[in-house]
């Protein structure tokens, strides 16, 4: 194995909670003065950012950071892109280094933006013949060509933004370092980015590291993956795995949603009762997030109090203006009972329905052959993300509920 | 562009350190696209654009023309008062400016300085440098209203000393040197006290009062000369007037002095900046 790009040994990263902020000259002299008196000086909280993380990246490698907030990430990449020091520990860069911590660094809303990429390309340490070079192919990813003599403060945000990535994703390091600049720009753009950053990766070879909160982007574009908590390092290996421990760790608890506490208008009989649903592990997902084009499966635990002849499970499935996009009844297929008195797993799968990616509600409700037992107008959210099947479709930016898909054939019929 | 790639160590640095030459050198475009930022954006959407560097020391130098030399009658030292105040205040102008400018570096720029590395001392280094193009052309508007006054008075004895006015850069230099050693002294210091911001607006108030500008050296009783000493702006101001209008009053062991105290405002200011830029961040 070759010598690591990056080396990042014991680093830990201490912020004294109270000296955030700055103190006055008044309260310094006090301080002298409790010195001086021999006082003891109350002595300011610690917290540690960071706490001992080491691990190393190998040239080529995409490392993606993942962790909850205040689990450190932002520390650390900070410390990396120079932009403050460890407390403790060092880290070794191997070649240069540039930083995407937030598009639009440095932009002046006066300037035109072709004066703005050459400011904006210096900042990020490109020298003016680089940017010269590059301008044309910058502008071009940014498609802002007609505006580029025009001043950024009268460019729409997504142009700005548009404009601000191309800059920053134009750079040449040896060693990338972005941090949530997925979140920005329209569904497109977004792709955009991704395939941009999988090529400085897997073509131009350079080192990434990226810190995102769309886990589906570490999937797609990692091929290591770091996990962070409370400013230790948790986890360090395969993307996938790194995922599943992140979720493991996040949802033991919160994966099964308590639904018995959820109030109930009084109408229900309550023989048959909703007492949790979780997402099945056939959906593919994480906690409540489906990769388009993988299937909607959930489990209901049911609780049933008296002997039933015959019970329906009965779902709907509503976007979040409320419109409901599909009703299911489970007598459709195959009528479920008698039921004795017990607890009851039931499963529910829908076929793939190839929904626009997007937050959809579920509702649910339980009858038998008697009455209403158990309704939910809400039981539950779940949240369809791009995978890359929808990514290679463009599904975000589909107008409609969901993508049909259809068999075209063609056939002339005069010449 | 890239050189064979060079290993960075990022670590705890105890202690104090000089400028790294060699990365300073590195981001040289970034030097001058900063100047160049500086004049194509403080003027936008005015109507006087750069012309508001000639007309600032200009009506500064008619109220004090009315206010000290008509009212208070204070002397100025045998030469015109205009001429004498427009020259005190184009060495003033540049000290003041630069030091105004990099003393909030660290404040202005905490948002820039957040999210990229670059060496911080580019900031000041580019305010050090684009006060440097507007000295210029003040200095050029001050030769103009020199020849306007020699063509109305063509007995004046109020002229430059051409032949040491090759000078004038070194004295510009020593002016450049000091305002960046304070200005790097008072941006290190307000990250961890504000109270300097609220104090280098009024300092440099005060420190006009301490410095020729207003009235010449000559006038200063010598038993009082310890604190021009003290002041290492007086010098440079002196050596303007000489320069530029034939009169002044150069002590020599003042002089080196007060070359003497800028170089160690200079070195000491750098180092106290390169150490608290490290982790300013984590405080501001």
């Amino acid at each position: 194995m070759s010598q690591p790009i990056v080396e990042v040994t014991g680093l830990s990263k201490c912020y004294r909670l109270g000296a955030i902020g700055t103190t006055s000259l008044r309260e310094e002299f006090a301080r002298l003065r409790d010195r001086f008196r021999g006082a003891p000086h109350p002595k300011k909280e610690e917290f540690w950012a960071l706490n001992d993380v080491s691990f190393s990246i190998q040239p080529g490698e995409v490392l993606g950071v993942i962790g909850r907030n205040g689990a450190g990430k932002s520390t650390l990449l900070k410390i990396l892109s120079r932009i403050t020091e460890p407390t403790r520990g060092s880290v070794r860069l191997r070649g240069r280094v540039a930083s995407l911590l937030e598009v639009g660094t440095g932009f002046h809303p006066e300037l035109t933006g072709r004066e703005n990429v050459f400011l904006n390309g210096a900042i990020l340490g490109m020298t003016r013949a680089e940017v010269r070079r590059k301008f044309d192919e910058i502008v071009a990813f940014a498609e802002v060509d007609q505006f580029i003599d025009t001043p950024v403060k009268r460019y729409s945000s997504g142009m700005y933004v548009r404009l601000a990535f191309a800059v920053a994703a134009h750079l040449e390091p040896e060693i990338l370092i972005v941090d949530e600049v997925l979140a920005v720009g329209d569904s497109a753009f977004q792709q955009k980015c991704l395939e941009r950053i999988d090529v400085i990766s897997r073509r131009e070879h350079r080192t990434v590291l990226l810190v995102s909160h769309n886990l589906n982007a570490v999937l797609q574009l990692c091929t290591q993956a770091i996990y962070l908590a409370d400013g230790r390092l948790v986890g360090a290996g395969e993307p996938a795995e790194i995922v599943r421990n992140y979720f493991g760790a996040k949802s033991q608890s919160a994966d099964l949603i308590d639904l018995s506490v959820r109030p109930r208008s009084a109408r229900e009989r309550g023989k048959a009762r909703l007492t949790g649903v979780r997402m099945a592990s056939d959906s593919g997902g994480l906690a409540w997030q489906i990769p388009w084009g993988n299937p909607i499966a959930l489990e209901f635990v049911i609780e049933v109090t008296e002997r039933l002849q015959r019970l329906e499970l009965g779902l709907g499935l509503f976007n979040l203006q409320g419109f409901e996009i599909a009703t299911s009844l489970s007598t459709w297929n195959q009528p479920i009972g008698p039921l004795e008195p017990g607890t009851y797993r039931i499963q529910a799968r829908y076929p793939v329905l190839h929904l626009v990616t997007g937050t959809y509600r579920i509702g649910v409700g339980l009858r038998s052959e008697r009455n209403m037992e158990d309704h939910l107008s809400e039981a539950c959210e779940i949240e369809i993300v791009p995978s890359p099947a929808s990514q290679r479709q463009q599904i975000s930016s589909l107008r409609g509920a969901m993508a049909a898909m259809i068999d075209t054939t063609i056939t002339r019929l005069e010449r | 562009m890239s050189t064979a790639p060079r290993e960075i160590v990022i670590q705890s640095t105890r202690g104090f350190r000089f400028v790294d030459w060699r990365e300073l050198y590195a981001y040289r475009d970034l030097l001058s696209l900063l100047v160049w930022r500086d004049f194509a954006t403080r003027y936008k959407q005015t109507i006087l654009g750069p012309l508001w560097h000639i007309f600032q020391p200009l009506l500064t130098t008619i109220i004090f023309t009315v206010v000290f030399s008509q009212i208070a009658e204070l002397p100025t030292d045998g030469l015109p008062p205009t001429l004498f105040y427009l020259c005190g205040l184009l060495a003033w102008n540049y000290f003041a400016q630069t030091f105004n400018s990099t003393s909030s570096t660290l404040i202005a720029n905490a948002g820039l300085f957040g999210k990229v590395y670059f060496p911080r001392l580019i900031v000041p280094l580019s305010s050090v440098i684009s006060n440097v193009v507007s000295f210029l052309i003040q200095l050029v508007s001050f030769f103009v209203i020199l020849f306007i006054y020699h063509a109305s008075h063509p007995l004046s004895t109020a002229l430059p000393r051409w032949s040491a006015l090759v000078l004038l850069p070194l004295v510009l230099a020593q002016l450049a040197a000091f305002s960046l050693g304070i200005g790097l002294w008072l941006a290190a210091l307000t990250t961890k006290f504000r109270d300097f911001t609220v104090l280098s607006g009024f300092l440099i108030q005060l420190w006009m009062y301490l410095t020729p500008i207003i009235m010449p050296l000559a006038k200063v009783p010598p038993h009082w000369h310890v604190f021009v000493a003290l002041n290492p702006v007086t010098m440079p101001v002196e050596c303007f007037r000489y320069l530029l209008l034939g009169t002044g009053w150069i002590n020599v062991p003042l002089l080196l002095a007060s070359i003497a105290t800028t170089l160690v405002t200079l070195v000491s200011g750098v180092m106290i900046f390169q150490r608290v830029e490290k982790t300013f961040i984590d405080t501001v």
